[in-house]
């Protein structure tokens, strides 16, 4: 795939501030789900929805889409927000997260929405499935038609189930699986490396039998070239660990793991007041939107 | 009545058969692998003594071994599921549906995903190994879960239908077998139809109801004891969803129903016909099997005998049930 032009990276950059916005404003109308996980995940997601997946919005289940697995299902809000705008379904379903009878649950519900690929919530289980989906494409000689991608974060790297996968994707080749994981050091009850350490985290996937890259998980053009060349890794799966920031374009949300199951509104008061939160995470929002309009015009 | 085509002469134990479950399921899916592209095989670490190994010779390309890896084995099968194809995963009861009971509740139960879970060593027909390999909760965990169906096949033949049975059904199936050789007195003419309750002998005093092998004990006390009490044998090889109307026609009949399994009575298939006929058919009820403990290591003859398992201990269960609701 030729390198993107400046134009398109710009372009990416704007979608995904556009994607933070709604996804605040489908929290805040929600009243309860995640937002740090998910607004450090929106540039990846962006490039994913609007340059990297092998994806039709108008044919879901196209026999040759790329699979995009989501193993850390608490996020899922962020892939909501990408599938609207890329025209899965009307932008305005997104106010109806986490409502009665409505397609975007809390956790992904493969039932409901079948473009989601899988159902996930539990932690730690979305690599073996990844895997399953990966063998399957291998014994239908389609292993070269498409991709399988899943997206971890970092704290299920705690769950033994994930590193049974591990050695699993690594004994069956399986190069036609990427695994992202989500470096954001955060998880419910603090930071990763207090709560139970996963350092070295590299150089345990290379023990494993992987091939392991990292990337700026805010760098659109970082994100494009990591993600199109694991692709061409052969017989090995490949990692690659994202390192993002969680929360990131709202000040007072990034880095702060208070914020890991919270939407703007309900969070901790120690910075912004509950009231205040709302309003203020969309004016950063703007302000982020615009300085990044002004970097490129 | 349905002719169920039982084996000649099989109320005679000296000339009846006696074959494992877990054989019969094993060939059975290996039969399903010539006829059916889509089915892959998965085993942890015992592709030999679950027989995943039947499989797993003849088609090696659609074997995927996942090593000690119940969990995983769990996801795989799920994603596999998902591309289409149809997953039989095969290990011992206990590491097949206990150990990674939320995995399987979340990648397969919830999204209805069509994969099949066919255990062996289930029961105390496990034997020697002991506790921690007799698997006595397993109908308990497996059929709170939503969209399950839940097969106890009676015997070896019964197993090779079964697992063939399930290939059509939708959503997830579990199947359990036996490791032990157990009588086989059903044949392969006998029908198999999953969801449907088998009443293999007719009677109007009791109605007694098994899945696994104690339906075979069940037969033969129904033989000895037909001059003083005529007793309807039910064979309710699939647990869930329960063939409510057999049960409840049968109840009516005969106004008392005794269940027997080798499994806790907490929960199993007795608990299953009970919350069915206490709210539709209420009718005194006996629940016999494992008594809520823990067994320990010991030949399954043993077993069978000091709790009360074996045909003796189950026909005392049924006599001292029979004299007190009279």
């Amino acid at each position: 795939m030729p390198t993107p032009s400046d134009s398109k990276i710009k372009e990416l950059e704007k979608k995904a501030n556009n994607i933070r916005e709604d996804l605040v404003k489908m929290l805040i109308e929600s009243g309860s789900g995640h937002s740090a996980g998910p607004l450090g995940q929106a540039d990846i997601f962006t490039v994913f929805y609007f340059h990297v997946l092998k994806h039709d919005p108008q044919n879901p289940m196209w026999p040759e889409r790329d699979r995009l697995i989501l193993d850390v299902g608490h996020c899922v809000p962020i892939r909501y927000v990408a599938m609207a705008h890329a025209g899965y379904f009307p932008k305005k379903e997104l106010m109806t997260l986490r409502k009665i009878g409505s397609r975007i649950e809390g956790h992904p519900n493969y039932l409901r929405m079948p473009a989601l690929e899988t159902t996930s919530g539990p932690l730690g289980e979305g690599l073996s499935q990844a895997c399953g989906f990966a063998m399957a494409a291998r014994m239908d000689g389609t292993d070269l038609d498409y991709h399988i991608w899943c997206i971890g974060s970092d704290g299920e790297q705690q769950e033994g189930m994930t590193w049974e996968a591990a050695m699993f994707a690594a004994k069956y080749r399986l190069s036609n699986l990427t695994y992202i994981i989500d470096r954001n050091n955060i998880q419910i009850d603090g930071y990763t490396e207090d709560i139970m350490p996963l350092e070295p985290l590299r150089e345990k996937y290379e023990a494993f039998g992987w091939h392991v890259m990292e990337m700026n998980g805010h760098d659109m053009r970082e994100i494009i070239s990591t993600l199109e060349e694991s692709k061409s890794i052969q017989e090995k799966p490949v990692l690659i660990i994202a390192n993002t920031t969680p929360g990131k374009g709202i000040e007072f949300i990034e880095n702060r793991f208070g914020w890991h199951g919270v939407p703007p509104g309900a969070g901790p008061e120690d910075v912004v007041p509950k009231e205040e939160q709302a309003k203020r995470a969309l004016e950063e929002l703007r302000t982020l939107r615009g300085r990044i309009e002004a970097e490129h015009d | 009545m349905t002719n169920y085509n039982l084996a000649k002469n099989y109320l005679d134990e000296e000339k009846t058969e006696w074959k494992p479950m877990r054989d019969g399921a094993g060939i059975g899916i290996a039969e399903l692998g010539g006829e059916k592209e889509n089915v892959v095989v998965l085993a942890a670490d015992t592709a030999g003594s679950s027989r995943a190994k039947y499989f797993a010779e003849k088609f090696p390309a659609r074997f995927i071994q996942c090593g000690v890896q119940e969990q995983n084995m769990v996801g795989v099968s799920a994603g596999l599921a998902y591309q289409g194809k149809v997953p039989y995963a095969i290990t011992y009861a206990a590491f097949l549906v206990g150990r990674p009971w939320e995995p399987i509740r979340t990648t397969i139960a919830y999204p209805q995903n069509h994969v099949i879970f066919v255990s062996s060593h289930a029961g105390l027909a496990t034997g020697p190994d002991g506790p921690t390999h007799q698997m006595t909760e397993d109908i308990s965990i497996m059929r709170c879960l939503p969209n399950f169906t839940v097969i106890a096949p009676c015997d070896y033949e019964q197993a090779r239908k079964a697992v063939k049975a399930a290939y059509d059904l939708k959503g997830p199936v579990y199947i359990r077998n036996a490791r032990e050789k157990t009588p086989v007195f059903t044949t392969e003419d006998s029908p198999y139809e999953a969801g449907k309750a088998q009443v293999l002998r007719e009677g109007k005093d009791i109605t007694a109801i098994g899945h696994g092998y104690m339906v075979y004990w069940l037969l033969k006390i129904a033989e000895e004891l037909k001059d003083r009490i005529s007793i309807e044998v039910i064979n309710l090889h699939t647990i869930k969803p329960l063939d409510e109307q057999a049960i409840i026609e049968s109840a009516k009949k005969t106004g008392r129903v005794f269940t027997c399994e080798d499994h806790n009575v907490v929960g199993g298939m007795g608990s299953a016909v009970a919350e069915l006929l206490s709210q539709k058919y209420p009718v005194p009820m006996k629940l016999h099997g494992v008594y809520d403990i823990f067994a320990e290591s010991g030949s399954v003859k043993d077993l069978w005998k000091k709790y009360k398992l074996d045909e003796e201990g189950t026909k005392e269960a049924l006599l001292e049930f029979l004299n007190k609701s009279k």
